[in-house]
This record gives C-alpha cells, sequence and structure tokens, in this order.
C-alpha cells in the first residue's frame, strides 16, 4: 500500500524544449533538455536548420566562387574561412604568393578573431545576465567591422582574400589607420577585462561549470581556446605554422580547469596576443609589392589531386578537404568545421548542471550555426 | 475585451483600496476614494518617468543615448509604448487554464497598488494613516507571489511555469530578511507607523545605527523586485520571460506596471524607514522624500546595468545563509542595545565593521581567486 502510494508521488522529468526561436541558442540551434527540477538529466542537441548544402553547391561554382561561399559558413570570421580555402587551392596549384599578401592575409585574420571574440565576450555576458558587455564588445567590433569595410569594401561578406593572393591592394593609409586603431582596441580589451571577467556574480557562474578534462577533450575532438582551455597546448599556427605564422613571436594561453571561465578568459587573453601579432605584421610588412601571385588564370584549373589545409579559426580547426579533377569546379570540398566538432561536448559538459549553467556552457563554446550546419 | 480587462482591473483596485479603507474605521470614504483614484493616476505617471529614466540611464551605461524620438529626449516614449501595448491583441494560447490566467495579473497588480494608501509622502499627504502601516505593507508585498504562481501555472508552458516555481522559492525566502530587518526598524522607532518610524529619525537617520540592516534590506529588496542580478524568474537567457512568457498586450503591461510599483514602493520604503523620509533642512519634505528616492533607485537601475545574473542555487545560498542569520543577528544585537540603553553609535560602528568584514571573507573564498592561466611563447616552442 505504501510503495503505491509513493508511486503516486514520484516526480517526473520535465521535458523543455530550447530553441530554435530561443534568445540564447546563439542562432537557430535547438536542444531538447530533460529537467528534474533545475537539474539537468538528459540534453539533446538538435542541428540543421541552417543547412544549405554548401559542400554540395561548392562542386558546380567555379574556385573564385567557392570564396564566396565559405565567407557564408563561419560568418564572424569570414576572413579565416575565406583563407583555408585559398590556402587548400594554393596548395594545390602549388602557387607561391607574395609576402606582402600573406601579411596583409594574416593582419585581416588577427583582426577578424578579435572581432569575433568580442562579440563571444558580449554574448557571454548577455547569456550570464548582464546586459553591458555586449555593448562593449560590439563597439569594438563596429570599429574592426568599419576598417574592413574600408579595405575590403564590405562589412561581412569580403571576398577579399582570393587564391594566388588579395583581390586587389589594400587602400593608401592601410598602415595608417591601423596603427591608429590598435591602441585603441588595446584599451578596449583591458576594458572589457575589467567590465567582466573578475565579476564576483560572474566568477561564480562560470567556475567550475561545465569541465572537460584534456583526454575526454581530445577526444571529442574539440579545437580552439574550447581545447586549450582544458590545457592542451594545441593551436595550428603554432604546431604547423601556415602563412607566415613561423616570423611572428606570440604566446599560447592555456587553461587550467577547462571550465566555462577559462574558456572565457583565454578568449580574452588570445585578443591581447592577436593584437601582439598584428603590432609585429605592421613591422613587418612592406609598403609596396605585389599582392597577386603571377601568372593565375581568371579562372583556375588546379591539377587532378587533392590537398588539405587547415588554418586556426577562432572557434579552432578549421579544415578544407579539396579534391579537384582537373576542370574548373571543384569535384568534392569537405569542411572540417571546429563548431560542429565542439558542439559534441555540450552534453558531456552539461548533464549534471543546472539549466541556466547549460546556456552559459553552450555560449562559452561559442558555436556559430552557419558552420555546424553548413 | 481590452477595455473590460482594463477597467476591471483598475476598478477592483479601488474597490480593494476601499475595503482596506472600510476596515480602517473612516468615515470620509469618498474623499478617501478620490485620494486612492489620484494616487493611482499619480504612480502611473511615476512609473513612466520611471520606465524612461531606467531606460535612459542603461543607455548611459551602455554608451547608447537611449530613446530619442518620441517627444524631447524621448520623454514620451515609455507613453507610446503604452499605447502600442494596450493596443496590441489580446491573444490567450488555447491549452490555458482561461480564468486563472486571465486573474494572475489582477492578483498581482491589486496588492501592489492597495499598499501605496498607507504610505506617507509626508506627515500629512497620507490616505490613510494606520499604527500597523509597516506590517500592512509588508502583508501585502508578500501577496503577490500568489499571482505569480497563478501565471506561471495557468500558462501552460514550461518556461513558465519553472519561472513561477523559481519566483516561489526566490520570494518565499527573501521575505524572512526583509521583515526582521523592518521589524529592527520598528523596535529602534517603537512603533509601526511610518509615520511615527520617520518622526523618530529627526535627529539621526537609522542608516547611522543599521548600515548592516539597509545593506540586508537593500539586498532582499531587490531579490523581491526580481531585479538584477536577482532576476532569476524572468532570466531572459533560459527562461525567457519566466512566468509571463505567454502574456502579451494588455495582460502584461499590467504585469510590468506592478512591477515598477513595487521597485517605486521599495526605493520609498528604503527611504522611510533608513533614510529619514521626508526630513532634511531647507527644502520641503516631499522634495526630500523623492530626492532619496531618486538616489535609491538610481542605485537599482545602475545595478542592473553592471550585474551577471546569480543562478537560483547561489540565489537560495546568499538568502539562507548570508542574509536570514545576518537579519538575525542584527536583529538580537538591536534589541540587545535598546534593552541595555547603550549608545547606538556602537551599534552603527558594529555594522560597517561587519559589512566590511564579510566583503573581505568574501573575496577571499576559493571561488573569487582564478588561477592564472598559462602561456606558453612560441620562441620556446620553436627552439625545441
Amino acid at each position: 500500500m505504501s510503495s503505491e502510494k509513493t508511486k503516486d508521488l514520484e516526480s517526473v522529468d520535465i521535458m523543455v524544449n530550447m530553441g530554435p526561436q530561443h534568445p540564447s541558442t546563439h542562432g537557430v540551434f535547438r536542444m531538447v533538455l530533460w529537467v528534474d527540477g533545475e537539474r539537468v538529466v538528459e540534453l539533446e542537441p538538435h542541428i540543421g536548420y541552417l543547412h544549405r548544402g554548401s559542400e554540395k553547391i561548392s562542386e558546380s561554382e567555379i574556385y573564385p566562387q567557392v570564396v564566396t561561399l565559405f565567407d557564408r559558413l563561419d560568418y564572424l570570421s569570414n576572413l579565416n574561412n575565406e583563407m583555408a580555402f585559398c590556402l587548400a587551392v594554393e596548395k594545390l596549384m602549388e602557387i607561391e604568393i607574395p609576402k606582402r599578401a600573406d601579411y596583409v592575409r594574416m593582419i585581416l585574420c588577427e583582426l577578424n578573431r578579435i572581432s569575433s571574440h568580442m562579440l563571444f565576450y558580449g554574448t557571454m555576458g548577455l547569456d550570464a545576465g548582464a546586459m553591458t558587455p555586449i555593448m562593449y564588445g560590439f563597439r569594438e567590433r563596429e570599429r574592426i567591422q568599419d576598417f574592413f569595410q574600408s579595405v575590403t569594401g564590405a562589412r561581412m561578406m569580403h571576398n577579399y582574400i582570393q587564391i594566388g593572393g588579395l583581390r586587389e591592394e589594400p587602400p593608401n593609409g592601410f598602415q595608417k589607420q591601423l596603427r591608429e586603431m590598435l591602441p585603441k582596441l588595446e584599451k578596449s580589451v583591458e576594458e572589457c577585462d575589467q567590465l567582466l571577467t573578475l565579476n564576483e556574480v560572474f566568477l561564480s557562474r562560470s567556475r567550475d561549470i561545465g569541465i572537460i578534462n584534456g583526454t575526454d577533450a581530445l577526444e571529442f575532438g574539440l579545437t580552439g581556446p574550447c581545447l586549450r582551455a582544458s590545457g592542451i597546448a594545441e593551436d595550428i599556427r603554432f604546431t604547423e605554422p601556415y602563412s607566415l605564422y613561423d616570423e611572428v613571436d606570440f604566446n599560447l594561453p592555456i587553461g587550467v580547469t577547462g571550465d566555462t571561465w577559462d574558456r572565457y578568459v583565454i578568449r580574452i587573453a588570445e585578443m591581447r596576443e592577436s593584437i601582439k601579432i598584428i603590432y609585429q605584421l605592421l613591422q613587418l610588412l612592406p609598403d609596396k609589392g605585389e599582392t597577386k601571385a603571377s601568372g593565375i588564370r581568371l579562372i583556375p584549373r588546379p591539377p587532378k589531386g587533392e590537398s588539405f589545409a587547415r588554418v586556426e579559426n577562432p572557434r579552432g580547426d578549421l579544415g578544407v578537404y579539396l579534391v579537384s579533377d582537373g576542370g574548373d569546379k571543384p569535384y568534392r570540398v569537405k569542411v572540417r568545421a571546429p563548431s560542429f566538432a565542439n558542439l559534441q561536448a555540450l552534453r558531456k559538459m552539461s548533464v549534471g548542471s543546472y539549466v541556466a549553467d547549460v546556456v552559459m556552457i553552450l555560449g562559452s563554446l561559442d558555436i556559430v550555426l552557419g558552420e555546424v550546419d553548413r | 475585451m481590452k477595455v473590460i480587462v482594463q477597467l476591471t482591473l483598475v476598478s477592483s483596485a479601488i474597490v480593494a483600496a476601499f475595503i482596506a479603507l472600510l476596515f480602517s474605521g473612516q468615515n470620509d470614504i469618498f474623499l478617501k476614494a478620490l485620494g486612492a483614484s489620484t494616487l493611482f493616476g499619480f504612480l502611473s505617471v511615476v512609473v513612466l518617468a520611471m520606465i524612461w529614466y531606467e531606460r535612459k540611464l542603461l543607455a548611459r551605461i551602455q554608451m547608447r543615448i537611449g530613446p530619442m524620438r518620441v517627444g524631447p529626449f524621448g520623454i514620451l516614449q515609455t507613453i507610446a509604448d503604452a499605447i502600442k501595448l494596450v493596443t496590441k491583441e489580446d491573444l490567450i494560447p488555447s491549452e490555458t487554464d482561461k480564468t486563472l490566467y486571465w486573474l494572475a495579473p489582477i492578483v498581482v497588480f491589486v496588492p501592489s497598488f492597495v499598499v501605496w494608501t498607507v504610505i506617507p509622502f509626508t506627515p500629512s499627504l497620507v490616505i490613510q494613516e494606520m499604527e500597523l502601516g509597516l506590517l500592512f505593507v509588508l502583508a501585502c508585498s508578500t501577496l503577490s507571489i500568489v499571482g505569480l504562481i497563478m501565471a506561471g501555472w495557468s500558462s501552460a508552458n514550461k518556461y513558465s511555469v519553472l519561472g513561477a516555481l523559481r519566483s516561489t522559492a526566490q520570494l518565499i525566502s527573501y521575505e524572512i530578511p526583509i521583515i526582521v530587518t523592518a521589524l529592527t526598524i520598528a523596535m529602534l522607532a517603537d512603533s509601526l507607523n511610518l509615520i511615527e518610524i520617520v518622526k523618530a529619525q529627526s535627529s539621526v537617520a537609522y542608516v547611522l545605527f543599521q548600515p548592516l540592516g539597509l545593506a540586508l534590506f537593500f539586498i532582499a529588496a531587490l531579490a523581491e523586485l526580481g531585479r538584477t542580478p536577482f532576476d532569476i524568474y524572468h532570466a531572459e537567457s533560459e527562461l525567457v520571460g519566466g512566468p509571463f512568457v505567454e502574456y502579451s498586450g494588455a495582460h502584461w503591461s499590467i504585469f510590468y506596471l506592478a512591477e515598477y510599483f513595487n521597485t517605486f514602493l521599495f526605493a520609498t520604503l528604503v527611504s522611510l524607514l533608513f533614510l529619514g523620509g521626508w526630513l532634511g533642512p531647507w527644502l520641503p519634505g516631499i522634495i526630500w522624500l523623492f530626492i532619496k528616492i531618486f538616489i535609491v533607485i538610481s542605485i537599482i537601475f545602475w545595478i542592473r546595468g553592471t550585474y551577471p545574473r546569480l543562478r537560483i542555487d547561489q540565489l537560495m545560498e546568499v538568502g539562507w545563509k548570508g542574509l536570514v542569520p545576518l537579519s538575525f543577528a542584527n536583529f538580537v544585537l538591536t534589541a540587545v542595545f535598546i534593552y541595555y540603553s547603550w549608545s547606538l553609535w556602537i551599534l552603527g560602528f558594529i555594522g560597517i565593521a561587519s559589512i566590511l568584514l564579510i566583503m573581505f571573507t568574501y573575496k577571499k573564498r576559493k571561488i573569487s581567486q582564478p588561477p592564472e592561466i598559462i602561456l606558453i611563447s612560441s620562441s620556446e616552442v620553436r627552439r625545441v
């Protein structure tokens, strides 16, 4: 009799559907949570709401056009994406690109990393419930976006890095403008850092939440800041430098515990390092010189074969696998998207934590759905 | 339909005010009724101004300029918003429990208005002077929890159910420090009459005797109002909007109105209980009161612009392990001081010392001292 009674009183886990329309799923991500009170018992991510078939479309576009598709993958770090595809094609065609073009590419990529991390900073604040960081993050992002506009002509979909170099010369005053902007960026990174990083409430919300250790992180295929937060020194710019990254000195920030706060603070530290890299590149950048390799046809036809190029995106290791059949269109393009791999770890990190923590953990993974769903 | 909701609401508030007045044994009911209606109009205007001020202040904190379009400096923006909200379609989801869903805004709103009948702006400017004024205020402000649960449950939405459960836990646990701290003040003033409490501060405002009490009351009031960093039951980033998720248009604006009534109420209470209410040199009393309220409200908004949100378990921890024991300790200590008629200034010093001590120990927590991140330099790696 008594057992029957307790059976009646047994509690049931509530299934809560978060997304695709939810303020803090960072796009059209959907997850289904089973919660016991406030604790998350089970989590099931659903992706694919933003699937556009970019990889398949790439097969029916000529090579220069594919670059524009890569702009739209990770729409917060467009230049890094363009870089990855161009590197893959250049590897296949064995093109030596002029040094000046390479430096400009690196400068733009590092700037894009800062602008992407600034948006992360803002959304992380929003996820934690603070309204102000997003405004400060966006101010810097706008600053960089304006600079991009003056260089490439577009705010987001640049199509500036092209096979064999750059689409066109960087404008007059490129260096001057950059030299004016960098101290401001430096100052505001510190400002942002002071606003949120050591805030008592933020610390208690983010520390020891969503911990993932180094071994697990490697097994899940985490890359980028999420992996480095778990204490693994892995960065493509560092371990297998592409472009001219072996000419610059910078530090790699490594986390200790692998919790949400580490993932956050590593990105803040990375912004500082990026600024440091840009300063060095400005010293190295020659004033005059070619920005496009000679002898590249308007419609390049890489030889038959395959190549794989990877770059360090703000979100992690972006790999492009390219197969060519000798025609003017790629035979197959496969993108190894960092956000997609990072998202796998969400369940492992969140089960057992509170509902509010899941939002923070998802925020700290910093996914971009354009890249997850492709 | 919308108009009916509105009219019912307003009239029920006024009827409730009547009832409160009837039981107070006064005869000039119609004069009081006029007062209550005027008060409603006054409070509505204050709320409109407050929303405008909050938006402007937040905008300034965030390097924006805020509303600028409607009227000079966007002063009329909130009026435009109010008109928009009231003329919106009144959407009631099909799965809701209609009666509860419809009643909930009223249950939240009425107590938040009724309390104002006993709040004195000056010794003479009060609708009903009540001997147990403070008790009445605290009792009424507790009632709104019922409305929140009704709203959350009847919406038939999981977010709102979670929000309602959160709000129950939060509001009930933070009632205790509020009541105990208010009682400490009542003990000092030897009265529950709000006018008497202010009059007792004519030489020294109680904030100097009760700095700890003010801190406890203010923090607990933030939680009671559901304001940052304790806006757990709204929790936009996880629960979207808490108990009000499904509400729209006029219904929603009533919740909003009630919330701002309460914000204004607690700012007024802080001014009355701790800052000496309308007492002050040179200026007329009511201006002093409004200056004090303005400062308290500015601090509330400032906190909103600066702080992230706590988690539900941390909120309960702050409440039960921090505010409740501290408020009781403060209560007992004050009682001892009054009993032996020791100097209350010593109590003030003890209060400030304990606030500093708490802040210091809080900073020393393990969680507040994160490990340094390791920096590996590329030149090092290349040498290897």
